[in-house]
């Protein structure tokens, strides 16, 4: 490092035709051959996993023999399982009738996300306004570091947490039927959320230009105005940003689900009732499951779905994004 | 497959060539038991290799019928068509009961219920009783706790007390019978099922076979003399009397040496004068 900047040096002070020799030429174009490779080893794998992923998807479109069981009709739909019973949602995989109703899945998954986000979004958000706005500086020192040390915290702590600690607390203070439920479960994950919309929305708080504060300042507005009418709308691509990263890892978390939500597949809408997730889904049944089985096959399905999900969050996050941005700095430019 | 390759492994490091090979295949309930056995088996015959798998009765079975095994785990008799197809191959079985197995009901330490007919669990856990006042309870919503539907006690219960109905939809699913067990605990309503020797913080309910019979606390003795009604005798099936090497490990896992092995990792041993019967001389 000392090196290059040593030579940058000489090469700024000598004007008289001074380049660098050949042989840090050489050591340039290798590095940033190696950077170039490291950067593609991520991009191969991420290609090489989805194709694995969706190559053990496949035979629900393609094999009738699957289709029969876990067709992708079967899996959306609402099922008559039984003559003279009434169609609906199951998931009951290792019945003499197997049932892969992915619907109890998703309303689960959805459930526990919306809970932890109502959860974690007004936390998150408030936790970084007063951190960049209103903190004395010793005590944003404390605040910042702290919550994001929440972060490290391994998720089956958080999820032995919620199992034995708060789902008794919340039974008892609001008279709860179900102990492990859905309620329990997206407080917890919104614990694992908040560190992520904070960082990110105190980050891009606090990158809001001092000049455009001053501004404000100047034209007599106060520091609470400063704030809310001008740093917040402009950091909100940020904030935004912070959600939607916040919401994948929501979706996608799954220690804490499969600990503190239940398990059990209902199709319901009371927020207090036990909720099963996709991740806890995978994670439950993936380890036993006999190769190659429709079941299998079902579950790869599951995980290519939350592939997607999770990729079209993001996507539509950057799509917000920028479109926010051009709004908040169009006409700056 | 691990059992497989540790017992590869210490074969490697022994470098003992094998005298006499032995696959044990079936039950996924039976795997740790034919493994526990086969392990202290070998330490006193170390010229004799045994493979234990897994895979399901059903495929231990397919596995003897087709020669593809040498005995058998079993945690249910044969069907009849399997006892045909075993005629019709000119197969003569040899069955053996090993060991015993027993699935407690839990409730909370404050449930006043004291106690359950198989016909009631059924009704509690196909959801066609909901409430505890039903089962002569509180009147409160029954909270199931049972285990993931990959695990051999989920399959026992749903196949015996369920006879096959499907699991209430509302059943929360926990990975162990310790995660059940301790929910339990902290549920005043709630109700669980796991292996007998699980029952710290909770109550074990006593079980009537029906309406009309007495009820039976889920005790090893109650298990051993076969009158507790959720329990099961696990078999060894053979092609053929065994001899042998293969004749040896039945004995041995059938004397006291053997059942206290079982005993140790949660079976129930044999009545003693059963397995001393099952014995070849």
């Amino acid at each position: 490092m000392r090196k290059l900047l040593a030579s940058a040096w000489v090469c700024e002070n000598d004007m008289t035709g001074y380049t660098f020799k050949k042989k840090s030429r050489l050591r340039e174009f290798l590095g940033e051959k190696l950077i170039a490779a490291n950067a593609f080893v991520a991009l191969v794998a991420i290609a090489l996993i989805f194709l694995f992923i969706f190559k053990e998807t496949l035979p629900i479109f393609t094999n009738p023999e699957v289709q029969k069981e876990a067709g992708i009709s079967r899996l959306l739909f609402k099922q008559q399982f039984y003559e003279g019973r009434e169609a609906k949602w199951s998931w009951q995989p290792n019945s003499d009738v197997p049932k892969y109703s992915l619907m109890p899945l998703f309303i689960g998954t959805i459930k526990a996300a919306l809970i932890a986000m109502l959860f974690a979004i007004p936390l998150g958000v408030g936790a970084a306004i007063y951190s960049s706005e209103f903190a004395p500086p010793r005590l944003r020192e404390v605040i910042k570091p702290v919550i994001e040390l929440l972060a490290g915290i391994p998720s089956v702590v958080l999820g032995f947490f919620a199992l034995i600690v708060l789902a008794s607390w919340l039974q008892k203070t609001f008279g709860l039927t179900y102990r492990l439920n859905a309620l329990n479960a997206g407080i917890a994950l919104g614990i694992t959320v908040v560190p992520v919309i904070f960082t990110v929305a105190e980050d891009a708080m606090t990158a809001v230009p001092r000049s455009l504060r001053d501004a404000a300042t100047a034209l007599g507005a106060n520091k609470w105005q400063v704030s809310f009418s001008m740093v917040l709308p402009a950091a909100l691509p940020g904030i935004a940003a912070g959600i939607v990263l916040g919401f994948g890892r929501a979706i996608g978390e799954t220690m804490i689900v499969l600990m503190a939500s239940g398990n059990a597949a209902l199709v319901s809408a009371s927020l207090t009732d036990s909720i099963r997730t996709f991740s806890a889904t995978i994670a439950a049944e993936m380890a036993e499951v006999v190769f190659g089985s429709p079941h299998y096959n079902v579950l790869f399905f599951i995980g290519t779905l939350l592939f997607v999900f999770t990729f079209l969050t993001n996507l539509g996050g950057d799509f917000v994004l920028s479109r926010l941005r051009e709004r908040v700095q169009g006409r700056t430019r | 497959m691990r059992t497989l390759i540790a017992i590869m492994l210490m074969l490697a490091i022994a470098g003992v060539a094998a005298a006499g090979t032995i696959t044990i295949k079936g039950s996924d309930t039976m795997v740790r038991l034919g493994q526990r056995w086969a392990e202290e088996f070998m330490k006193t015959h170390k010229d004799v290799m045994i493979q234990v798998s897994g895979g399901g009765s059903g495929t231990g079975i397919a596995a003897l019928l087709n020669g593809g095994t040498d005995i058998c785990e079993a945690s249910r008799d044969m069907k009849p068509k399997e006892y045909a197809d075993a005629e019709a191959k000119k197969i003569k079985l040899h069955r053996v009961s090993m060991a015993l197995d027993g699935i407690a009901i839990f409730v909370n330490d404050a449930n006043p219920v004291k106690d359950l007919s198989l016909e009631q669990l059924r009704d509690i856990y196909t959801a066609a009783i909901t409430n505890w006042k039903d089962v002569g309870g509180p009147d409160h919503v029954i909270v199931l706790y049972g285990r993931e539907n990959n695990s051999g006690t989920y399959g026992y219960f749903k196949e015996h007390v369920l006879k096959d109905e499907d699991f209430a939809d509302a059943t929360q699913t926990l990975p162990g019978t310790a995660a059940v067990v301790s929910a339990v605990a902290h549920d005043q309503f709630g109700i669980g099922y796991g292996g007998i020797a699980w029952d710290q913080g909770v109550r074990a309910l006593p079980v009537r076979k029906d309406a009309q019979s007495p009820a039976i606390n889920p005790t090893v003795e109650n298990i051993t003399k076969g009158i507790y009604p959720i329990s099961r005798e696990l078999y060894w099936f053979f092609n053929g009397t065994p001899s042998g090497d293969m004749k040896q490990l039945l004995n041995w896992a059938l004397s006291d040496a053997g059942q206290k092995v079982a005993q140790e990792i949660d079976y129930v041993p044999l009545p003693k004068d059963k397995a001393q019967a099952s014995i070849i001389q």
